[in-house]
């Protein structure tokens, strides 16, 4: 009889904890599915926009070739004798992120120099959370320091410097992206092993030796990801080029007039009352196209530099 | 002993943060002869050698008191520039750390940091170096390959010839062979007893079979003391401390 009842309470007991292991077992099911659903969400919204992109895109190359697309060097799609040359857009843009890349790569490589060879850990500690700030201040505002800013404070040097021009905005957009320059470089390069720097210091290197031309050098690949990274974020900045550089687009290499980036037109346009549907409306999906391939690609070269980093020291 | 002294370490004492690592150290390392320093993990024998160098200068917190002296010069006086000693004291590190470069450079590297740019004049150096770390016959057709293709037991020749190349008179062994296969391993070993004709040379070592292979002369560390130094035939046979036959018959490290 104890025998018997001994078994009886075994068998709950392990009908018990199966039911619980089964309770444990759905839970952590469910949480896999939320999980993978919210994952999804960010793949379906980029699918979903390239999708947006090319059907509207393919729209509008049944009215406007791609030849003149890509050669006509006047874009008016809100005038009547209309142009739709991409490159007086694409100028603006490469003059503005050609600048602030002249700015953001030397003052960002040699703060990061500075942090990973140079600094004690207090300084390091210090002084990456206040260059971090940087990067957290709202683009409006670097917009407006460039207009309101910047740019009177150039004219006392550069006398026909325009009111809206790609000079001061490209110069704040560099200062912008000083510190995902700096940052990344940073990680880079704190990330060569101190077995490379000993070997080189035990050989009679100084200090800038050892910086210079064992840790850049192997920390090359990252750094290239983090410039690339930078130039990428320099095209596809808006609120500082929109505001401070004009909404003329203009077939031009010269900084000192105001211009028109890919970016700034988009917002013009929606901003605007241009009618939906029309082959003006459709111009912004074509111009945000255009943006989308040069930073994609630039984006995939950065991630493979940055794998074939992670592959020699990992 | 009537052989020339070419680094006496006097009082050595240092300490990481508070922990105090060697305890007044005292040893004289004879020129054109290996010098084991033996322990077990901890014992201090990697700061001690780091010490030959200044290499410990570069991590933070270590604070070492007392001299070390190379022919007559103190490393650890005010004057002294470190980097031009480093060149004439070179050091092979416990793994294998080449640069990111090609085999030639990796070599030349050290020749051109003193602003040496002749072609010929590097050329000629990367191969007598190469030679000298017996590795020049495994490499002499792909010296612009990347170093990091070579195997672990090459890497560590190429850190060796990468040495060689600056003319150093002590060359600084740390704990070499660690990190490799015993086939490399024996290359190593028999790399570090032709050396000693023209180097004189500091092996650190956990490992006592090596020691007594390798070394004319041994240190035993425990705990940050040199408990026993002299011949290594000496200590192996008649160790004068219990606790260096302790260690030698296996019964701790």
């Amino acid at each position: 009889m104890v025998g018997n009842r001994h078994a009886c309470s075994l068998y709950l007991l392990i009908w018990f904890m199966l039911k619980r292991n089964n309770i444990v077992k759905f839970k952590e099911a469910l949480i896999e599915r939320l999980l993978l659903c919210c994952s999804l969400l960010s793949v379906l919204t980029t699918a979903g926009i390239i999708w947006v992109l090319l059907s509207e895109t393919i729209g509008f190359f049944k009215h406007v070739s791609v030849i003149d697309f890509l050669t006509d060097t006047q874009w008016t799609p809100m005038f009547t004798n209309k142009h739709f040359g991409i490159l007086s857009l694409l100028s603006g843009t490469l003059v503005t992120t050609f600048i602030a890349i002249a700015v953001a790569v030397p003052l960002g490589l040699i703060s990061a120099t500075y942090l990973s060879e140079y600094a004690t850990d207090k300084m390091r500690h210090i002084i990456k959370p206040l260059l971090e700030i940087l990067a957290a201040v709202p683009t409006v505002v670097y917009g407006y320091f460039a207009l309101l800013f910047v740019t009177p404070l150039l004219r006392q040097f550069i006398p026909g410097l325009s009111g809206f021009n790609a000079l001061s905005a490209g110069l704040v957009m560099g200062i912008m992206i000083i510190p995902l320059v700096s940052s990344l470089s940073e990680d880079a390069m704190h990330a060569v092993p101190m077995g490379l720097r000993e070997g080189a210091y035990a050989l009679g290197s100084h200090k800038i030796q050892v910086a210079f031309k064992i840790v850049f050098p192997a920390a090359l690949s990252g750094i290239t990801a983090a410039v690339i990274l930078a130039v990428s974020r320099a095209i596809g900045e808006t609120m500082i080029v929109a505001i401070a550089a004009g909404q003329q687009p203009k077939f031009t290499v010269n900084p000192l007039v105001p211009i028109e980036t890919i970016t700034a037109y988009i917002v013009q346009i929606s901003l605007g009352d241009t009618p939906h549907g029309t082959l003006e409306y459709s111009t912004i999906f074509v111009c945000g196209t255009t943006l989308f391939v040069i930073t994609f690609f630039l984006n995939v070269i950065s991630f493979k530099l940055k794998r074939r980093f992670q592959e020699i020291y990992e | 002993m009537e052989q020339e002294i070419i680094i006496q370490i006097k009082d050595a004492n240092s300490f990481y943060g508070a922990k105090q690592i060697l305890k007044n150290v005292t040893l004289n390392i004879p020129a054109q002869t290996v010098t084991a320093l033996m322990g077990p993990s901890g014992c201090g024998k990697s700061t001690l050698i780091r010490c030959l160098n200044r290499m410990n200068d570069l991590v933070p917190r270590f604070r070492f008191e007392g001299n070390v002296l190379y022919k007559g010069i103190d490393l650890y006086g005010k004057d002294v520039d470190i980097t031009d000693l480093r060149r004439e004291i070179g050091m092979v590190f416990q793994k294998p750390n080449p640069f990111p470069k090609s085999i030639y450079e990796n070599v030349a590297y050290g020749i051109r940091i003193q602003g040496i740019a002749n072609r010929e004049f590097i050329d000629g150096i990367v191969e007598e170096s190469l030679k000298r770390a017996a590795l020049w016959d495994e490499v002499k057709d792909r010296l612009h390959e990347s170093a990091l293709s070579l195997s672990g037991g090459q890497q560590q020749r190429i850190c060796i010839a990468r040495a060689l190349a600056v003319k150093p008179h002590v060359i600084l062994f740390d704990e070499p062979c660690s990190a490799l296969d015993p086939i490399a391993t024996a290359k190593i070993e028999e790399l570090i007893t032709d050396l000693k004709n023209n180097y004189t040379i500091i092996v650190v070592t956990h490992n006592t079979a090596q020691a007594a292979r390798v070394s004319d002369f041994t240190a035993f560390l425990y705990l940050g003391d040199l408990i026993e130094y002299g011949p290594t035939a000496k200590i192996f046979t008649v160790p004068q401390d219990k606790r260096t036959e302790e260690y030698l018959t296996g019964k701790f490290g």
